[in-house]
């Protein structure tokens, strides 16, 4: 059986991972798929949690963070839709307000 | 087994490095649909079947999608490197690897490698978690449905082409 530290430190290594390319990409749409990756990173250290205390509850959370992961990622790629029609560019330093 | 859990995890974290060393949008996405089917195969190893193929069906599957018909609706081109914000680009990552070696440290210290065991596997397929979400998770799952209709709703609004 794996170690709970080890699975915890592969869902601190991913969210780091997802952090940096949130900080170090220009694009906004590769910013929004390093989103993603960070709720995936928090994603597998619940399934880890919930292996290891033999509870269910640690996937249900999963499930609702997937479900919200949906939600969020119709909404945002709408926004980011409105945005690109508007200012007509994806890089994120031009798009430092919302206002329209 | 347990091989395999080393393996898969070592694949979820050579893409995510390539979502974000790619700089072409369409490559990061296909590298985060690795990412998401390598955890799937993690989550199965972990006794979590159902969440397993949820991962598979409405992430990589629906989510990716929705992201890869977004990048090519835009005609999202590599990204230009650009002058603004340099700080970001040299105070970030040493900030984040003080991040990392202080959640690592903390796991060390929380869980060590051989003092958790593991509980008895319970059994964690589609019974047992419909059981548990209409049972004790009730009310968040109503919640998370009308969470999704404004979803919809806004995302609708804001894609049309006059406010």
């Amino acid at each position: 059986m794996v170690p709970l530290s080890h699975i915890l430190a592969v869902s601190a290594i991913l969210f780091v991972i997802g952090a940096a390319g949130f900080i170090i990409r220009k694009n906004i749409i590769t910013v929004f798929m390093c989103i993603e990756l960070m709720l995936n990173a928090v994603n597998l250290a619940f399934i880890g949690f919930s292996r290891y205390l033999g509870k269910l509850d640690g996937q249900l959370f999963v499930f609702f963070v997937i479900v919200v992961a949906a939600a969020e990622a119709a909404v945002g790629l709408a926004i980011i839709m409105a945005l690109f029609r508007d200012r007509n560019t994806l890089n994120i330093d031009d798009l430092d307000s919302m206002k329209l | 087994m347990v091989v395999l859990f080393y393996i898969f995890a070592a694949l979820a974290v050579l893409a995510a490095i390539s979502v974000v060393a790619q700089r072409r949008p369409v490559h990061s996405a296909l590298s985060l649909i690795l990412v998401l089917c390598a955890l799937a195969v993690v989550y199965l190893l972990l006794g979590a079947e159902f969440i397993a193929v949820i991962q598979v069906i409405v992430y990589a599957g629906a989510i990716m999608v929705l992201f890869v018909f977004v990048i090519m609706l835009l005609n999202a081109h590599e990204e230009t490197p650009s002058e603004r914000s340099r700080m970001a680009r040299w105070l970030g990552p040493p900030l984040l690897v003080a991040l990392l070696v202080e959640i690592v440290l903390a796991i060390r210290k929380q869980f060590p490698a051989a003092g958790t065991p593991a509980a008895p596997a319970v059994a964690a397929g589609p019974a047992a978690i419909g059981h548990l979400l209409f049972s004790d998770y009730v009310l968040p799952f109503e919640v998370t449905s009308i969470l999704i209709l404004v979803a919809i709703l806004g995302a609708v609004v804001l894609a049309k082409k006059e406010f």
